[in-house]
């Protein structure tokens, strides 16, 4: 299971903390992140591709290139480079638990 | 509803759109701005949530924070003259009307518009290498999305590549960022830069700066390499994540260890829009892209559709400026409000002015020409449904494709999510090379409502009231 974290703050650090869930684990995200920041500060990936079944974790940032789609445990899409992260969101990356 | 009735319309807040808002306002128009931001800026000066306070502009935007702050303050000064419409986006155009989601509410409405202006900005341009679909591959926008959106590094120790002069922009931002940068890899030679040079400097403040983030990393220790051959982003063994960058120098395979990447070649224009308002389009070498054709004072082919900014070629962000301003003055001149002639005439020269440097820069930082007999058969082009370039080619051989809507029929390349923002490039240069055929021969893939996915249900039920026409 991937657990390493793809993306590393380098400043605006001191912002309040925003409760959400991981995977059904309690995570802490910042407020102003967006879903993406929010989850690949702490995991590396957001889903898998459907075709290849490969870990994909965005690639543009700027709503272009559609990879960052992310499901809520409610099975809503989200795109992730695009959406501010919301207290109690509780968000799938569909990591396996090799 | 009278067509005089319905408001000038502007999609996209970047230096284009707010320079065009500007002088609508300063006219007595109230125009509507619609804006897939939050806030307004575009890309180049995009802004960070409001709760992130620490950075000042010269942070954020380094040399170019006087710029960046006064287009934002051109717009915060807007605030109560026009109608903003962020967080939206405009996924259909059709009748006058524009279709418009609303991101947050994920709720649509119909917006029906006067003269509009079509200002939606550009994204990378991307030419894949094996390796590119890894987690913690991104493209160098998105690499500086990151840093200056959200204080994010893409990794801890990150290889640059491509080219394009935000691809040393980028490795300088990083780098001053408290970011370890493992290598800067330029396609371009050193006798590229040396050959455009002439041209460049017709703008020698922005040739200086290119050259001043060039002699800052070097300074600072970063690898430099130019003419390399991107070959591959190596991954560990599950695929799962970046462990390196493989590329060829002219004389032998080279590694570089690293655990993130962030790649591109300059940028491409987002036309999609353009072509639903049913604008002509025509190929444009220095472009080396097919775009909705305009005169010097931003007309496109249809009447009341005025376009600026990279949307419509790229040109860089003080162009957009330009552009933005003039479309906006064309605009008026047509609906017969007078304007300072001799304003428009100087907006015009100052973007003529500009074509020279950006012929430099094209040579400075060419497209790779071999790019598409050296792209392996097992690469994926298209990385929403993973269709390679060995499809491909087999599709042309196969099936005798030789335009671009036909091998997306064909292939579904250019089918997915992105609609070919990502792949469209690279399919277009392999389809070119696969049929010996001029790249202005192989046509453009036509853009399609939705432009961008929305959620089906806002198809599936009656458009939101609130228009009375």
């Amino acid at each position: 299971m991937a657990t390493h974290a793809l993306l590393h703050r380098v400043a605006e650090t001191g912002r309040a903390t925003v409760p959400f869930t991981l995977d059904g684990a309690p995570a802490s995200a910042l407020a102003g992140d967006t879903v993406l920041t929010a989850v690949l500060t702490q995991a590396a990936q957001l889903r898998r591709n459907e075709f290849s079944d490969a870990p994909r974790a965005g690639f543009c940032m700027m709503g272009a290139c559609q990879d960052c789609w992310i499901s809520t445990a409610e099975g809503e899409r989200l795109r992730a480079c695009s959406t501010f992260i919301a207290p109690g969101m509780a968000l799938v990356t569909g990591r396996s638990e090799a | 509803m009278t067509t005089t009735a319905r408001p000038p319309v502007i999609v996209g807040a970047g230096p284009a759109g707010v320079r065009a808002a500007q002088a609508l306002v300063a006219h007595g128009l109230r125009p509507v701005v619609i804006d897939e931001a939050a806030r307004a800026g575009g890309q180049i000066y995009r802004r960070p949530p409001a709760n992130f306070v620490e950075r000042a502009a010269a942070t954020l935007y380094g040399f170019e924070a006087a710029r960046a702050n006064a287009v934002h303050a051109a717009f915060d000064g807007l605030r109560d003259r026009i109608d903003h419409r962020p967080d939206s986006l405009v996924w259909n155009a059709q009748g006058g009307v524009l279709d418009v989601l609303h991101g947050p509410t994920r709720s649509t409405a119909r917006v029906p518009h006067g003269p509009l202006i079509v200002a939606t900005g550009a994204t990378d341009r991307v030419l894949p290498l094996p390796g590119w679909t890894l987690p913690g591959v991104y493209t160098l926008g998105g690499a500086q999305v990151a840093l200056k959106f959200q204080g994010c590094a893409i990794g801890q120790r990150v290889v640059f590549m491509g080219t394009g002069p935000l691809l040393y922009l980028v490795a300088y931002q990083y780098a001053k960022a408290g970011a370890q940068v493992a290598a800067v890899l330029d396609t371009a030679r050193l006798a590229d830069q040396v050959a455009a040079t002439p041209a460049m400097l017709r703008q020698p403040a922005v040739l200086a700066k290119g050259i001043y983030f060039v002699a800052w990393l070097r300074a600072h220790g970063v690898p430099l390499h130019g003419g390399v051959r991107p070959l591959r982003v190596l991954g560990d063994d599950a695929a799962s994540r970046v462990t390196g960058v493989a590329w060829h120098d002219g004389r032998e395979e080279r590694r570089i260890d690293c655990d993130a990447v962030g790649f591109g070649y300059a940028l491409r224009s987002e036309t999609q829009l353009a072509d639903l308002l049913g604008c002509r389009f025509e190929f444009a070498p220095m472009h080396r892209a097919h775009l909705p054709v305009r005169d010097a004072a931003g007309r496109s082919s249809v009447a009341g559709v005025y376009l600026a900014g990279d949307g419509a070629g790229i040109m860089g962000a003080d162009a957009a400026e330009w552009a933005g301003e003039r479309a906006a003055l064309a605009l008026l001149a047509d609906q017969g409000v007078a304007v300072d002639g001799a304003r428009a005439a100087l907006l015009e020269r100052k973007l003529d002015a500009l074509t020279g440097f950006r012929r430099g820069l094209e040579r400075a930082f060419p497209l790779p020409h071999d790019w598409a007999a050296n792209a392996p058969d097992e690469l994926v082009v298209c990385r929403c449904e993973n269709i390679t370039a060995g499809t491909l080619r087999q599709t042309v051989a196969v099936n005798g494709a030789d335009e671009l809507n036909r091998l997306k029929a064909l292939s579904r390349v250019g089918m997915g999510r992105c609609q070919g923002r990502m792949c469209g490039v690279a399919a277009a240069e392999i389809l070119a090379h696969a049929t010996g055929q001029p790249l202005a021969q192989v046509g453009r893939l036509r853009g399609q409502a939705p432009v961008k996915p929305i959620p089906i249900r806002l198809v599936t039920q009656a458009p939101a009231d609130g228009v009375s026409a």
